[in-house]
């Protein structure tokens, strides 16, 4: 890995990471932008070199004759327009490849497109003034938040400009009686919980990126997390939402209500929408009240078996009070040892271990219940051994092994990452079934002449959520072909999601006939043509 | 020394250390209603101190290690905590809790220690070197003191050397470190590179429920709550000066000229 990316990184983890109880000052944006700055610099020049072009790793994609190529009149149309010298990164008329590289490239490093022009717009007005032009000239645009996403959906593939969130930051309003926040799109979530956290409410939505990524990217890819257990998912928090259009119409349904049964429910196309209908630029959200007593316990367990008894004492016993039960398999937790060198909570091997999370207003209640269900899973053998965070730090460092995953896995090399729904009981069956097919065609192994380090199992057991990784010591297209579509199959076969919070991007694109049957898919396609009939907005992915 | 380590490990329910404290309205102290509790830092190494002397199997068994807190009626959570670390048995020192009240002085705590010491017959005392709310940073020396014992404050390192009860302990000191020997009874402070305390794990958890916790009054070690300081008023520092962004290279220039540093 670049000393760059380490720094980044390294810059991440010195991050406040779990607000929850803690009232901390807000996190200053500059920080945030500090990393970014950090990934642009030219010390990471050689290593970026190294991704690969999405265009030469997926090479049935052609760019579409149809889209316009930007020239120097379009670039000083913008430069009119926003203003502001830190508003465009011109690398049409300049040599700005060390600046564009970052909005380029996604941080798997593993997509990498070709734009040569970055636009940040400061607000909605822009945002529809730089659409419209883009729409008449036929310029193909990518909407782009932190960054963050995982399937290649929030860069370029070919030249397409980038349309970045990061200056449309600030927060609209907040109702401290209903709870409604309204803020920019190019908030960053931890910077939104943060504000809230001060005003003893929490964003409803929590995730490992939280420090980078923007909530109108959340809301554009519906972003899952850590939370939706106890607070649903984006589609039922989102009040409403404010977004432009390829043609420049401004949609102004910043709706603060909770009940509004007048007309379809336009909102939730841009919801998931990844971007390809419009582009969000503020949202309306529900947060509910901040937590005051929030518990987590770590647990090791001998079988899967254990870990569903686990899960239905959880929700039996902590019902109301349970915000979170995560699963990691034991090679996840290596993994993650490995890399941060931290001691593990608990001693001995486990095949597999749990982080179970209770939130509730009551501290002596919540902790009451919790041992009673701690007393009951230990006496009746489910759970073998286990921890409960005695205070704040501890809390912290348990949360941070199942957090740190992706991020170990990110210092170890390339990840193939599945994240998919599947019915409980067969949960972890798919992490069995590809690692024994990869162990079979030789392609596992512990030293450098085996491509695949390791396949890995971890999620949100309470939304039957599982994340296969795949952790390669670089990318290799054999690996690919033995996982795909054999992975898309079989979950097919249990009426699974091939994409359960992370979207289609690039990545699942070919794939969604798995999930969606042919109906579905062609009414999307229908929607995708009604409203952005020069189809500009995020070409060659999704559908 | 024929008997063996009988370690004594006070502990303080404070303010969680991640938690930022709020000043009360009245300014008399910090805000503790609804505030997330655990135990003092520097007291979780003590104890884990001690459960490490008594796993390492030195030349001198640990035949007992008992926690004690002074405070009020939540104490015994932090008291549990200890006990599931691997204390053998507490001691809650029922003290009420006035508003805003630091709690008893340091002067105070350290007879009642040294009433501790010598009616349960211990040997060495293991302090965190300061508790975090007060930072008094006096006790541990005091009992000394009154008890006529050597002490070794901010250790980094304990090592029980042989039978007749030589420790060697490394003191932290400005620049470096020093490495002290006493022999026992001993009075110790503990320092954050002292080790990494444990986690509390569910068996022994639910083990320490069942641990001996007997709630006893200053008055059973004959000391009185007096008081000699009285805290006039607490304020907040300060607030910083937020930053401020510019947009670009040009706006950071014209800033600096505004400010008259260019």
């Amino acid at each position: 890995m670049s000393g760059a990316r380490n720094l980044t990184a390294a810059l991440r983890r010195t991050r406040v990471s779990r607000p929850r109880l803690v009232l901390r000052p807000a996190i200053p944006q500059t920080l945030c932008a500090t990393a970014r700055t950090f990934s642009a610099s030219s010390t990471v020049q050689a290593e970026i070199r190294q991704i690969k072009y999405t265009s030469d790793a997926y090479p049935n994609l052609k760019r579409d004759p149809k889209f316009g190529e930007v020239t120097a009149d379009d670039v000083t149309y913008f430069k009119d327009l926003l203003g502001a010298q830190s508003a465009v990164v011109d690398g049409v008329t300049t040599d700005a490849a060390d600046d564009i590289e970052p909005f380029n490239s996604d941080w798997m490093r593993k997509y990498r497109g070709h734009t040569r022009l970055v636009l940040k717009p400061q607000n909605t007005e822009e945002v529809s003034k730089v659409l419209r032009y883009c729409n008449e000239r036929k310029l193909a645009v990518v909407p782009q938040g932190g960054n963050t996403g995982l399937v290649g959906g929030s860069v370029p593939v070919f030249d397409e400009i980038v349309i970045n969130t990061s200056r449309m930051n600030q927060i609209r309003s907040f109702d401290s009686a209903s709870g409604v926040l309204v803020a920019d799109a190019g908030v960053i979530l931890e910077v939104a919980d943060q504000y809230l956290a001060e005003r003893d409410h929490l964003f409803p939505l929590d995730l490992g990126a939280k420090g980078s990524c923007h909530i109108g990217g959340n809301v554009a890819t519906n972003a899952g997390g850590l939370r939706l257990l106890r607070y649903g998912s984006l589609h039922g928090n989102v009040l409403g939402i404010e977004a432009v259009l390829p043609d420049g119409t401004i949609v102004d349904s910043l709706s603060t209500l909770r009940k509004n049964n007048t007309g379809y429910d336009l909102k939730q196309l841009f919801i998931g929408s990844e971007g390809t209908i419009g582009l969000v630029t503020a949202v309306s959200i529900l947060c509910p009240p901040r937590p005051k007593a929030v518990n987590v316990a770590y647990f090791g367990l001998e079988s899967f078996e254990q870990v569903q008894q686990a899960y239905l004492a959880a929700k039996g016993q902590l019902s109301e009070i349970l915000s979170a039960f995560e699963l990691m398999d034991g090679r996840s937790q290596r993994l993650v040892q490995e890399s941060t060198g931290n001691k593990q909570p608990i001693e001995g091997e486990y095949p597999f271990y749990c982080v179970v999370e209770t939130s509730g207003s009551n501290a002596e209640h919540d902790m009451a219940k919790l041992e009673s269900f701690l007393e009951n899973v230990m006496g009746e053998g489910i759970v073998a051994d286990g921890v409960l965070a005695q205070d704040e730090t501890q809390f912290q460092s348990l949360w941070r092994w199942r957090e740190g995953i992706t991020e170990s896995l990110s210092h170890l090399g390339g990840t193939y990452k599945y994240d998919v729904s599947i019915p409980l009981s067969e949960l972890y069956q798919l992490v069995d079934d590809c690692r024994e097919r990869l162990t079979q065609k030789g392609f596992v192994g512990d030293d450098d002449s085996f491509p695949v380090r390791a396949v890995v199992g971890y999620g949100h057991m309470g939304d039957s959520n599982l994340h296969l990784n795949v952790s390669v010591r670089q990318y290799n297209k054999d690996v690919e072909k033995a996982i795909e579509p054999w992975v898309y199959e079989w979950i097919q076969k249990r009426q699974g999601s091939i994409s359960a919070e992370h979207g289609l991007g690039v990545a699942k694109r070919e794939f969604i006939g798995y999930s969606q049957n042919d109906t579905m898919v062609k009414l999307m396609q229908q929607l995708k043509s009604f409203y952005d009939p020069n189809g500009i907005m995020n070409p060659y992915k999704y559908i | 020394m024929a008997s063996g380590l009988r370690i004594l490990v006070p502990v303080k329910r404070v303010i969680d250390y991640a938690v930022k404290p709020r000043i009360n309205k009245a300014q008399t102290g910090v805000e503790t209603a609804g505030v997330k509790h655990s135990m003092n830092p520097f007291d979780a190494l003590s104890i884990e101190e001690a459960v490490q002397l008594r796993e390492r199997k030195g030349p001198i068994k640990v035949d007992d290690i008992l926690t004690l807190a002074a405070g009020g009626p939540k104490c015994p959570d932090v008291l549990r905590t200890a006990m599931a670390m691997g204390a053998d048995r507490a001691f809650h020192i029922d003290v009420p809790e006035g508003a805003g009240d630091g709690g008893p002085e340091p002067l105070t705590i350290a007879k009642m220690l040294r009433g501790v010491v010598e009616k349960e017959n211990i040997n060495l005392v293991l302090l965190g070197k300061q508790a975090i709310d007060s930072d008094q940073g006096q006790t541990g020396q005091m009992l000394a003191g009154l008890l006529g014992w050597p002490q070794a404050t901010q250790a980094s390192k304990v090592d029980v050397k042989d039978e007749s009860g030589t420790v060697e302990i490394t003191h932290e000191v400005d620049g470096g470190v020093e490495t002290l020997r006493a022999k026992l009874p001993l009075v110790v402070t503990t320092d954050l590179r002292l080790n990494e305390p444990r986690y509390a794990i569910l068996p022994n958890i639910m083990k320490a429920k069942k641990k001996p916790l007997d709630k006893k009054t200053l008055a059973d070690f004959g000391v009185e709550d007096t008081r000699r300081l009285k805290t006039l008023k607490v304020t907040e520092p300060p607030p910083r000066k937020g930053g401020g962004k510019v947009e670009d290279v040009d706006g950071l220039v014209s800033k600096l000229k505004e400010l008259g540093a260019l």
